[in-house]
């Protein structure tokens, strides 16, 4: 459970105020319009923001006071996943040891990391001579690695094509119900929330104004703001 | 389609009168160079060309080897007090005339100096320390501007790994700043290898001579135009081979940046790294600060208003704005091809490129010869020093005008073409108030690098045209130092009202 109890944030203007816990083990969508206040969410919760006031815990530990890397979370952002002059190999490394000095078991949980994200033949390669979809799963396989409970995703899958993006969401599904994670995935594809999520937040100048299961969330006839930011998009079936 | 071609004959005109003026150059040094072959390279000129790289070559490895950790503690420090101020103490060596500095340095380190005896300000050591106060502040910010280019997500991602300053330093700080570092330390080892009015005056004798000021000596004092141009020929090969090195790393590209916002960090934070960053900015400070407190404190009571000091500015005016005028208009009518055509930016940046490594000491070797027998005729002395400084503000009026130049072309070529205006009318109607603020710029940059220009005017100057730097050196040569502090501060704040205005305009842009 990710709980955000009163947590205050100011961004220049924008005054931001969240209270909202997240369901343990889901698969959470954060849809809303842009500058909402939906990556401050995240950055809040994997503490590279600081809340004004108000607590941040995860699982009932209270962590707003801990650094990143101390918080059992790991981030998948929009791009610069990776960094340039590493392989894939050593960018999934990284998860483990900063130093790169990794025993014969660590450098078999990256091999399999890879492999579980369908990257193993590209291993040596660097990432510039890969595609965007390939970079992202190299994050997914660090996040892997990693093995915290929570998994972040800042819009992770925005530069991809439609059949690339289902593919990405297969793989973090997949990774989620194995693994028993809580996901929450800031998106501007309701088709993607609808996919993928069992729950759905509505986001609006900053305020968590619904978290509800996603088909009850879209369906809401309380949330003018929702239909507005939807505009014409319908409801598919899927 | 149809586009809007802007007439060529000015840029005909533009381009023979810079042909002409490195042909005037040139030539001469070839042919009374080349007619020397190898014998013209003594054990004189070898001693001098070591002299010159020595000094680069440490000047390069001091400035980088203190800007890098200066540069990485900036933008690790990202929110200290005075962090702004030390960012705008950084800009202000390079806005300054070198001779002004230099007369700073001499009071602070100097025999007489608040530090006398702690360097030895005449020969090798002097030199270095004025070619770090330089260099150092340039160093660090081109560096930082590297550093400020490293996507946030880089940080966050860092920050998430639970990396330590060493590891930020290894995946990520070092590779972002890698590939540019070979063209900083290459524009810096350039800028110190055809450095002219630190050398001249900290030099201190024969020894410590570079080439640049060796081809001044035998020109000016020892009359000796075969040994001038075996120098200038030697120079000309020095300063062209590290150009193209440069160019093509991306050096001379990169630019005089702008100090932006950094983006966020999550390190640096620790004591350890708060205590090195801290005593790393102290440090620069230290060298950074006295030189130009001691020049305003000293200097203060000793601005004399004296009738040669006021001609002398007068006559840096005079000269700064017609070399000002002559290279906008030498710039101009290329920039205006320039921005249209494939072809002519290529002639454009090839002209900037030359006027940007050719040694301004060589250049004037040639001239010397092709116009020694006009050296009588009044004027031409004061033509020779306007027309070297327009050809060495070149690049910095071209860096001005072309942005907003291809600006106006892409808003208005069209609308132009289809009222049918163009040549004068266009320029007065369009251009000239659209552009006025990239014009004034390009001016008043001209203007300040004429203004603290001692390589020319000691090159050409004569009894009767004084400017302001050169008037400084003559006070420091005859032992009225504090007469020369006084005049360095009153060209010191001249120059910088000036650059605070050029600042106010790109900024506005």
């Amino acid at each position: 459970m990710i709980t955000l109890a009163d947590v205050a944030f100011r961004y220049e203007e924008m005054a931001m105020l969240f209270d909202a816990a997240f369901p343990q083990g889901a698969f959470t969508a954060i849809i809303g319009p842009s500058g909402s206040g939906k990556s401050t969410l995240l950055n809040l919760i994997a503490g590279f923001e600081q809340p004004l006031s108000g607590r941040v815990l995860i699982g009932g530990a209270d962590v707003t006071a801990r650094p990143p890397d101390q918080r059992p979370v790991s981030m998948i952002f929009q791009d610069n996943n990776v960094f340039a002059h590493l392989s894939l190999w050593q960018n999934v490394a990284l998860g483990i040891s900063p130093s790169l000095r990794l025993d014969e078991g660590q450098k078999r949980r990256v091999a399999a990391a890879l492999g579980d994200v369908g990257l193993e033949a590209l291993s040596a390669r660097r990432p510039g001579e890969v595609s965007g979809g390939e970079r992202q799963r190299v994050a997914i396989a660090r996040a892997l690695v990693r093995d915290r409970p929570v998994l972040l995703l800042d819009e992770p899958f925005a530069a991809l094509g439609p059949a690339l993006r289902r593919g990405m969401l297969d793989l973090v599904m997949a990774m989620q119900k194995a693994r028993g994670l809580t996901v929450l995935m800031v998106t501007h594809q309701p088709e993607d929330a609808q996919y993928a999520a069992s729950h759905t937040a509505y986001l609006e100048a900053g305020r968590i104004l619904a978290l509800r299961p996603t088909a009850e969330l879209f369906a809401s006839p309380d949330l003018p703001g929702l239909h507005d930011y939807l505009g014409d998009w319908r409801h598919q079936p899927l | 389609m149809t586009r809007y071609a802007p007439a060529r004959a000015p840029a005909y005109a533009a381009l023979a009168c810079l042909l002409l003026a490195l042909a005037a150059g040139f030539l001469p040094v070839l042919r009374l160079g080349l007619a020397q072959g190898l014998q013209g390279i003594d054990p004189y000129i070898v001693r001098v060309l070591s002299f010159t790289l020595l000094q680069a070559g440490l000047s390069t490895l001091l400035s980088v080897a203190l800007g890098l950790p200066l540069a990485r503690a900036l933008a690790r420090q990202a929110a200290f007090p005075g962090r702004a101020l030390v960012l705008r103490l950084l800009n202000l060596p390079l806005a300054l005339p070198s001779i002004v500095v230099i007369i700073g340095i001499i009071e602070v380190y100097g025999a007489k100096g608040w530090l006398g005896g702690v360097f030895d300000v005449y020969g090798l050591q002097g030199i270095l320390l004025a070619h770090v106060f330089f260099n150092l502040p340039l160093a660090a910010r081109l560096i930082l501007s590297d550093l400020e280019r490293i996507p946030p997500e880089s940080f966050k991602l860092g920050a998430q790994l639970g990396f330590g300053a060493r590891d930020y330093w290894r995946h990520v700080e070092w590779p972002h700043v890698r590939s540019g570092l070979p063209g900083v330390a290459l524009l810096i080892f350039l800028l110190c290898a055809s450095s002219f009015a630190i050398v001249l005056t900290l030099g201190g004798g024969p020894r410590s001579s570079t080439l640049e000021v060796a081809i001044y000596q035998s020109l000016r004092a020892d009359f000796d135009p075969q040994r001038a141009s075996v120098l200038a020929l030697v120079q000309l090969l020095l300063c062209a081979t590290l150009a193209l090195i440069a160019q093509r790393w991306g050096g001379l590209s990169a630019g005089w940046p702008m100090l932006r916002l950094s983006a966020r960090r999550y390190d640096g934070a620790d004591r350890p790294s708060r205590l090195a960053d801290g005593g790393m900015i102290l440090l620069s400070l230290a060298l950074l600060l006295p030189p130009l407190v001691a020049l305003a404190a000293a200097g203060l009571s000793r601005i004399d208003v004296s009738p040669l000091l006021l001609r002398a500015m007068v006559t840096s005016f005079t000269l700064g704005a017609a070399s000002a005028a002559l290279a906008f208009l030498l710039v101009w009518p290329l920039a205006v091809l320039a921005v249209r055509s494939g072809p002519w930016r290529k002639v454009m940046s090839l002209a900037v490129l030359t006027s940007w490594i050719v040694p301004p000491a060589a250049l004037a070797t040639g001239w010397f010869m092709s116009l020694i027998a006009w050296s009588g005729v009044p004027g031409v002395a004061a033509f020779l020093v306007i027309a070297m400084n327009a050809l060495m503000s070149l690049p910095f009026v071209a860096r001005a005008l072309l942005p907003a130049m291809a600006q106006s072309a892409a808003a208005h070529d069209r609308l132009c073409l289809s009222l049918g205006l163009s040549g004068w009318n266009r320029f007065r109607l369009v251009e000239l108030p659209v552009m006025k603020r990239a014009i004034g710029l390009s001016l008043v940059m001209a203007l300040i690098l004429s203004l603290g220009d001692l390589t020319a005017i000691s090159l050409f100057g004569t009894q009767d045209v004084v400017t302001l730097p050169a008037l400084i050196y003559r006070q420091m040569g005859s032992y009225r130092f504090d007469e020369a502090i006084g005049t360095a501060l009153v060209l010191g704040f001249v120059v910088l009202a000036f650059s605070s205005l050029a600042e106010r305009w790109s900024a506005a842009r």
